[in-house]
């Protein structure tokens, strides 16, 4: 057996945020009274927390400590949901629990959601079999199943969990507000349940992290053309704002905006999404900057090539895209995407 | 929303399945349709190439090239020339 020391995620940097201590030594009987109960209902700085993770601040460190949790009071004959160390998994679940009596296990996926975790392994059928012997959850309940997350199927065998631990595993809805709907028709998901939507909603949510990291860029931009400015003996607000707005425009809009009116935008491919966004964005431009004809191609090249890369990018944060058509795409655009670039680069420096 | 057209590697070997429906279950995408007795492919375009159906068929009926749909996670794979790992926004092995 593990020494729960050994086990728990030992981050030195976030002391904050974490509920009790929860895991039980493996070895000997498991006292129930000992098991930590959680509230469903969540915090304001639990709020707070979750709005920081979602604008991209401390999101590595947004854990819960693994091990067996209580909602209400438990009993043995009381279903387990199995659940990631993320913390904003850990919220979202527990606010739905309201008024049942529970448990839940909650798996050491490194504080990653449930679906990155699955991907990755972490949220995956040796994790599992492990954190049921860890916990000593066999002691704790006389039943032998496991609710899990829908989405945790690309990581755990359900029937290899069997084989292992002796415990079935029932893969129950996607999201957590259907927990209790599922519960109550006898552990049944219907259709809807099971499909996973990209709404707007859903996508407004992800897209501030998109939009501070790709405002990383931007800034290393504007440093430059700063510096270049500069040099240049040419450095006034007006050079650097109209410098670095179409640029910033560019940045918005393979970021945010295509993001955001996603199945709105023509063709499938995420780069071309990008693409004839930022065509947009640059032909609107150049009705307005009485430029001449390098700056003005420059734009139309360069552009584009931004946003068709930042709108790519966002196949990380969407929930249908696979890997081979990722594949594809870099395949197909990766080069020409480039080359416009650098020409259009190049244009740019000419015709300042 | 669908992505492109004729990629996702998923077939399904119908010697093989037995129609117990566990790939219908815990399919995100509704992919699987059941065809009688037995589980087919109803919407290939629509499959993101999780991998939960092949790890989770018992019969080991499915396959598929499980991955990551994540551009940043195959360019960073690609340049480092290792499979591509997504990051997901975790720094776990580097915090402290
Ligand atoms: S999980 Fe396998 S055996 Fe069961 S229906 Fe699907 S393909 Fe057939
Ligand atoms: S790989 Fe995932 S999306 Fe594709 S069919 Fe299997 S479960 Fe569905």
């Amino acid at each position: 057996m593990e020494d729960p020391k050994t086990i728990s995620p030992k981050c030195c940097c976030g002391k904050a945020q974490e509920p009790a201590i929860a895991d039980h030594a493996g070895s000997g009987k498991v006292d129930r009274g000992t098991i930590p109960v959680v509230s469903t209902t969540l915090s304001l700085a639990d709020r707070l927390g979750a709005w920081k993770v979602r604008w991209g601040i401390k999101r590595g460190r947004y854990r819960v400590t693994p091990g067996l949790y209580a909602i209400g009071h438990p009993g043995d004959k009381d279903v387990v949901l199995v659940s990631s160390n993320y913390k904003l998994s850990f919220d979202e679940l527990r606010k739905e629990l309201d008024g049942l009596n529970v448990w839940i296990l909650v798996l050491d996926t490194k504080g990653i959601n449930v679906w990155c975790a699955a991907g990755k392994g972490t949220f995956g059928t040796d994790e599992l079999v492990r954190r049921i012997a860890v916990t000593g959850l066999p002691e704790v309940v006389s039943h032998r199943a496991l609710i899990l997350p829908q989405l945790s199927a690309p990581g755990v065998s359900g029937f290899e969990v069997k084989k292992r631990s002796g415990f079935a595993v029932i893969f129950g809805p996607i999201r957590a507000r259907d927990i209790k709907s599922f519960l109550d028709h006898g552990m049944k998901a219907d259709a809807r349940m099971r499909r996973v939507t990209f709404s707007f909603r859903d996508r407004l949510k992800v897209v501030p992290v998109e939009f501070v990291g790709a405002m990383k860029y931007f800034i290393i931009y504007a440093a430059i053309l700063a510096i270049w400015l500069f040099a240049r003996g040419g450095l006034t607000v007006r050079s650097l704002r109209d410098g670095s707005l179409p640029f910033l425009g560019a940045v918005l809009i393979g970021s945010v905006i295509t993001p955001v009116l996603l199945p709105w935008i023509p063709f499938r491919s995420f780069t071309l999404k990008g693409w004839v966004m930022g065509f947009l964005w640059a032909i609107g431009l150049s009705a307005f900057q009485k430029a001449g004809i390098p700056l003005l191609a420059g734009n139309l090249l360069l552009l584009p090539a931004i946003a068709a890369y930042l709108a790519l990018n966002f196949t990380g944060s969407t929930t249908f895209t696979s890997q081979n058509g990722v594949n594809k795409e870099i395949r197909i655009f990766a080069r020409p995407m480039a080359i416009t670039a650098l020409i259009g680069i190049a244009l740019l420096i000419l015709g300042r | 929303m669908k992505y492109l057209a004729n990629v996702a590697s998923l077939r399904i070997n119908n010697e093989k399945c037995t129609g117990c429906g566990i790939c219908l279950d815990v399919c995100p995408h509704e992919v699987f349709f059941m065809n009688g007795r037995q589980a087919a492919i109803q919407d290939l375009d629509a499959c993101m190439e999780c991998g939960a159906c092949r790890i989770n068929c018992p019969l080991h009926a499915i396959d598929v090239q499980a991955g990551v749909g994540c551009a940043n996670a195959i360019l960073r794979g690609m340049i480092r020339g290792t499979s591509p790992q997504c990051g997901c926004g975790s720094k776990d092995e580097t915090c402290c």
